[in-house]
This record gives C-alpha cells, sequence and structure tokens, in this order.
C-alpha cells in the first residue's frame, strides 16, 4: 500500500476506536482524518482506511463518495462555502456568488490556480437569520454584500481557515 | 434575538458568551436540574416528561415522553442520540443553541440519559458546523472533568458516555434512521421502519432519536414541572419554540415564544415586516418542506392543530418571508434542485420525482413551459408522496403542491408569456 497514517494520526484513530461498538463506525471519523493526512481521499488512502478499520474497500469508496465534505479530487486551503438556498437567495446570495468569482476568477465548483480558494454552492448553512452567509471551515461570515467580498477573500488570504482545523 | 425575556427558556444564555463555559453555566444556575434529576426516580422523570408534552422540536413534533416510553422496559443497552444535523432550508436554530449553550444541551441529555437508562451516547453533529463541533467537543470535555459525564455522574452509580460524532454532508442523515446508518460508518440510507429505532436502532439496540432544541428543553422540564411548562403555548402543544425568521423581513432572528403565537405577529410585530414599500406575498411556515401559505392566512395560531387546516406544517419552526417581488417558479426552481441533489437515490418515486420536479420547474422559469407542465408537477408529487422509505419524498412533493395551491397564477403567467415575469438578477 502506498500511504499509511502518520503514528499520530494512527494513535488518534485507535483512541476513537474505543468510543464506539463496532470498528465499521469509525469510517466516517477516519475518512476525516485521512482527509486531512492525505489532501484528498484518493484510491490509496481509502486503502489505507480500509486496511486501518479491516473493512472491504467497496464500503469505504462506497462512503467516502456518498457524502459531499468527503473528497475525491485535491481541495484548496480555503473552502468558501456559499449558501444560495431560498433565504440567503432572497437577500441576495447570488450577488454574494457573482461577485466572488469575479475576484477569484473561477466559477462555483472550481478552485483558484494557486490552490488558495475552492468555491462551492452550498445547501442551507443553518445560518438563515443572517443571510446571505459563507462558511469557512470554523469561519463564518454573515449578512453579506457583495462589496464586502474583497475584504473576505483578503482575510482569508492572510489568516486560513482550512476544513480540517478541528479535525 | 428573541423580544420578551418572559418566554425565552433555552435561548436564554443566547449572546451570553460567559454560559459557553462550563464554570460560567454553573454559575447562571446550570446542572442543578441535574442534581435534581437524579434524587428523582427514573420513572418520575418520564412521568412529569410525559405530562409537559413536550413535543419533538426537529419537525415532526411527536411527543417526547411517548417515544421514549416505546423503548423496551428493562432493556440492557439503550443509546440515546442527539440530532444535531440541522439542515432543512430556513433553519437556523440548533447551530446556534450549540454555539452558545452547549451545556445546555449536553444537561438535557445527561437526564434523558439517567431516566432511560442509557450508558453510550451520540451526539450526531452536521459535517459543515465545524465551529460548533469544536464547541460541543470542548463543553463534552469539561462535563467529563466535572464529573457530570463518564462512570459515576455526579459521585453516583450512574454510567453516561458522550461522543459527539461528525457527519460529512448529506441532508438525509438528518432522518433519524439515515442517522444512525451514517453513525454505524455507512452511506445515510434511511431504514424501512418497522423496525422503529425503540426496537432496532443504533448497532442494533434500542435508540431514541432527539433534536437539539428538544433536548434543551429537558432540563427545564425537569427544573420546572410540567405544570410551569404547560403554562405556555397551546394545550395540545405546549411551551415556547424558537421561530427562525428569516428573508424580506426588516429583523430576521431567532425568537423564542410560544407556541400558538400567531403567525402574522411573528413576521410583522416581531420581525418588523416586509422592507418598507414592500408587501408580503407568501410565507412557509417551518422550514422549506413545509407548504407555503399566501399574504391572506398569516392569522394562524403556530401549532400543528391550527396549521394543519390549512395544508402546512409547523415543521422546524424556519419562517421563510418573501415579498411581492419574488417569482415563485423560482422559488421552486430552488426547493426542487435541492430535493434532487440531496435525494439518497434508494428509492424510484424519489430519486427520479425530484428529478423530474426540477426539470418541469426549470422549463417553466425559462418560459418553455406547456400549459399542462402544472398538472404534470401536482401528478409526479402525487406519485412521489408517501410511496417511499423515508418521509424526503413527501417533503420534496409538498412544497411544490404548495405553490400551485396559492401561487398557480404564477406559473400561469410565464407559460402565457413564455419568459419569467420577474426581474431577477441571477441565472439559475
Amino acid at each position: 500500500m502506498a500511504v499509511t497514517f502518520s503514528d499520530e494520526a494512527a494513535r488518534k484513530l485507535s483512541a476513537i476506536a474505543e468510543r464506539y461498538p463496532t470498528r465499521q463506525a469509525v469510517v466516517l471519523p477516519a475518512l476525516h482524518l485521512a482527509q486531512k493526512e492525505f489532501g484528498h481521499l484518493h484510491d490509496d488512502a481509502i486503502q489505507c482506511v480500509a486496511a486501518f478499520l479491516d473493512l472491504p474497500e467497496s464500503h469505504v469508496h462506497g462512503v467516502a463518495t456518498f457524502y459531499t465534505m468527503l473528497r475525491r479530487q485535491a481541495g484548496a486551503t480555503n473552502t468558501l462555502r456559499v449558501c444560495t438556498n431560498i433565504s440567503c437567495m432572497l437577500r441576495g446570495a447570488y450577488d454574494v456568488m457573482a461577485k466572488l468569482e469575479q475576484v477569484l476568477g473561477i466559477k462555483h465548483g472550481e478552485r483558484t490556480a494557486d490552490e488558495t480558494f475552492q468555491l462551492v454552492e452550498e445547501e442551507c448553512i443553518a445560518a438563515c437569520a443572517n443571510a446571505p452567509a459563507i462558511v469557512c471551515g470554523t469561519k463564518y461570515f454573515l449578512d453579506v454584500t457583495p462589496e464586502q467580498v474583497e475584504s473576505i477573500v483578503a482575510e482569508l488570504r492572510e489568516r486560513p481557515h482550512p476544513e480540517s482545523e478541528v479535525v | 434575538m428573541p423580544a420578551e425575556l418572559g418566554t425565552r427558556l433555552v435561548t436564554r444564555f443566547l449572546g451570553k458568551p460567559e454560559a459557553k463555559t462550563i464554570a460560567g453555566y454553573e454559575a447562571l444556575g446550570g446542572y442543578r436540574a441535574l442534581r435534581k434529576a437524579l434524587d428523582m426516580k427514573r420513572e418520575d422523570i418520564l412521568a412529569e416528561v410525559k405530562a409537559s408534552n413536550l413535543r419533538g422540536r426537529g419537525g415532526a413534533g411527536f411527543p417526547t415522553g411517548m417515544k421514549w416510553g416505546f423503548l423496551p422496559p428493562g432493556a440492557d443497552k439503550i443509546h440515546l442520540v442527539c440530532n444535531c444535523d440541522e439542515s432543512e432550508p430556513g433553519t437556523c436554530k440548533d447551530r446556534e443553541l450549540v454555539f452558545w449553550d452547549p451545556h445546555q444541551l449536553i444537561e438535557g441529555m445527561i437526564i434523558t440519559a439517567y431516566c432511560l437508562g442509557a450508558r453510550h451516547n451520540f451526539i450526531y453533529i452536521r459535517g459543515e458546523m465545524m465551529r460548533e463541533y469544536a464547541v460541543l467537543a470542548r463543553a463534552v470535555e469539561e462535563a467529563y472533568e466535572r464529573g457530570y459525564l463518564g462512570r459515576n455522574v455526579m459521585g453516583r452509580d450512574v454510567q453516561v458516555e458522550l461522543v459527539v460524532h461528525r457527519g460529512a454532508g448529506a441532508y438525509i442523515c438528518g432522518e433519524e434512521t439515515g442517522l444512525l446508518e451514517s453513525l454505524e460508518g455507512k452511506k445515510g440510507q434511511p431504514r424501512k421502519k418497522p423496525p422503529f429505532p425503540a426496537q432496532f436502532g443504533a448497532f442494533g439496540m434500542p435508540t431514541t432519536v432527539n433534536n437539539v432544541e428538544t433536548f434543551s428543553h429537558v432540563p427545564h422540564v425537569v427544573a420546572k414541572g410540567a405544570d410551569w411548562f404547560r403554562g405556555f403555548g397551546t394545550e395540545k402543544s405546549p411551551g415556547t419554540t424558537i421561530f427562525g425568521v428569516s428573508g424580506h423581513v426588516k429583523r430576521p432572528g431567532l425568537y423564542e415564544l410560544p407556541l400558538g403565537t400567531r403567525l402574522d405577529e411573528i413576521v410583522f410585530e416581531h420581525a418588523g415586516g416586509p422592507p418598507d414599500g414592500r408587501k408580503v406575498k407568501g410565507v412557509i411556515p417551518g422550514g422549506m418542506s413545509m407548504p407555503i401559505l399566501p399574504a391572506s392566512q398569516l392569522d394562524v395560531p403556530m401549532a400543528n392543530e391550527f396549521l394543519r387546516e390549512r395544508k402546512t406544517m409547523l415543521g422546524t419552526g424556519g419562517v421563510m418571508v418573501m415579498h411581492d417581488a419574488t417569482c415563485m417558479v423560482r422559488v421552486g426552481c430552488i426547493i426542487t434542485y435541492f430535493f434532487r441533489d440531496e435525494s439518497c437515490g434508494q428509492c424510484t418515486q424519489c430519486r427520479e420525482g425530484t428529478g423530474w420536479l426540477h426539470k418541469i420547474m426549470q422549463r417553466i422559469e425559462r418560459g418553455a413551459g406547456s400549459p399542462a407542465d402544472l398538472d404534470l408537477l401536482l401528478d409526479v408529487a402525487s406519485k412521489m408522496e408517501g410511496q417511499t422509505i423515508c418521509a424526503f419524498a413527501d417533503a420534496a412533493a409538498w412544497p411544490v403542491q404548495g405553490l400551485l395551491r396559492h401561487f398557480r397564477e404564477d406559473f400561469e403567467e410565464h407559460v402565457k408569456q413564455g419568459k419569467c415575469p420577474f426581474p431577477e438578477s441571477f441565472e439559475l
């Protein structure tokens, strides 16, 4: 196998496994951790998780492809999840998205060439009373206007919030 | 923020950073309800919650005490699971409850775990809630350090363990059996019922799944009693709940108010009504899955026994307000896109039906619809409703039916003019 968990990650995962009655229940925590370790869930990463938990690769692959936050392709430092559902749409989320696309020079679903930003059109992020809302890792941007987009991008360039920060 | 302090129970610490630490929460009176509960008999706590008629705040509104009562008596291994997978569009209460007052939830869960004899328990938190996960994980750690969780809760012979489990992005995991599948390390595809989770839940054991807000009410019910709790709200729907008001209002926000508060009072008095010069066109009363109401029908008390008469439901209490320049077909496009995107794919009616609803809706919005498309939408919706493993397909069908029930003229105008008659600034 081409990749294995670092000692630290393996120790962490073994401690997590203690809290669950089955090995299979550790698949999601293990995939979160694998994504942090390996950047994304390529075939080797999935093989590594399967081997660690002694589960069929096909099962781990199925789980990894069911959930939208688990990536089979490389991501970026900052994943900007921009809500465009009703509450945010009603208050201008599509204008915010258009401005983000213009400032970053990419369309939603894409990432910048320097791998600093990925732009995701997200369904409701439970911040409807502060629409339009964007979440990037542990950082929320609320009541966003198109005028704020440049400073948001600058702030994240300065202080990134990768999604792996809480894993 | 809720306007009336008198009806702020579960939201009383929102905006108060001191409540976020365990010392601060204790200083504000936290964990006293747990102390009281541990001196009560388990069956007396259950009786109190049953008498309070607290109903689930996650959307279905099922009586909580009755749900707990379904667990087989004397079962050895029972799991308690908190559904913190809040992702119903228009709903923004659980995330705030967890962020501002994590110990209220934990206290509610420990009381419930003691009451039901559940030793190994889980909070399933939505993957996108990364900030809230960090807060909750820290709060659980603190509760262990102070002896509220662990082998001997507050020095008693009571074991309560609590694990915070992160999801990874899937709306369907908010459905309780989808959530359990996900917790077990599988795709979050809902299970056929029966057996219900009370018999066969997490890891094959009897399980109760409750929403964050529901658990957050438990310490209050135990501390002050069922009679006090029933002093708020209506006869059939007692207590307060959080109305998260969003969309075209002057003061969007969370308003904790008694159940039965009128929808027009929430929209116009608490949330300040629409922006100046605009009128309300329609309001979704309880999260995106609940059928919309037109402006003429907002004089309804927000409790299921009244909302049902208007063919809608309280759902999650997520109130979404739309003013008179809103294109209801465009709203329909967003709704149907969401369900097409989030269908887990198990049932044909849902997997195919959500795709067709979106395709037809978009066709109408782009001006390429035919008059027959309106009834075709209703036909597809009626063939999805009640035909699938879980309520997701119903949740996709109901809002479409609601839009056509009250705003058919918007759809007809699109077909007649061959284009969207509303000015909008974005491409779908």
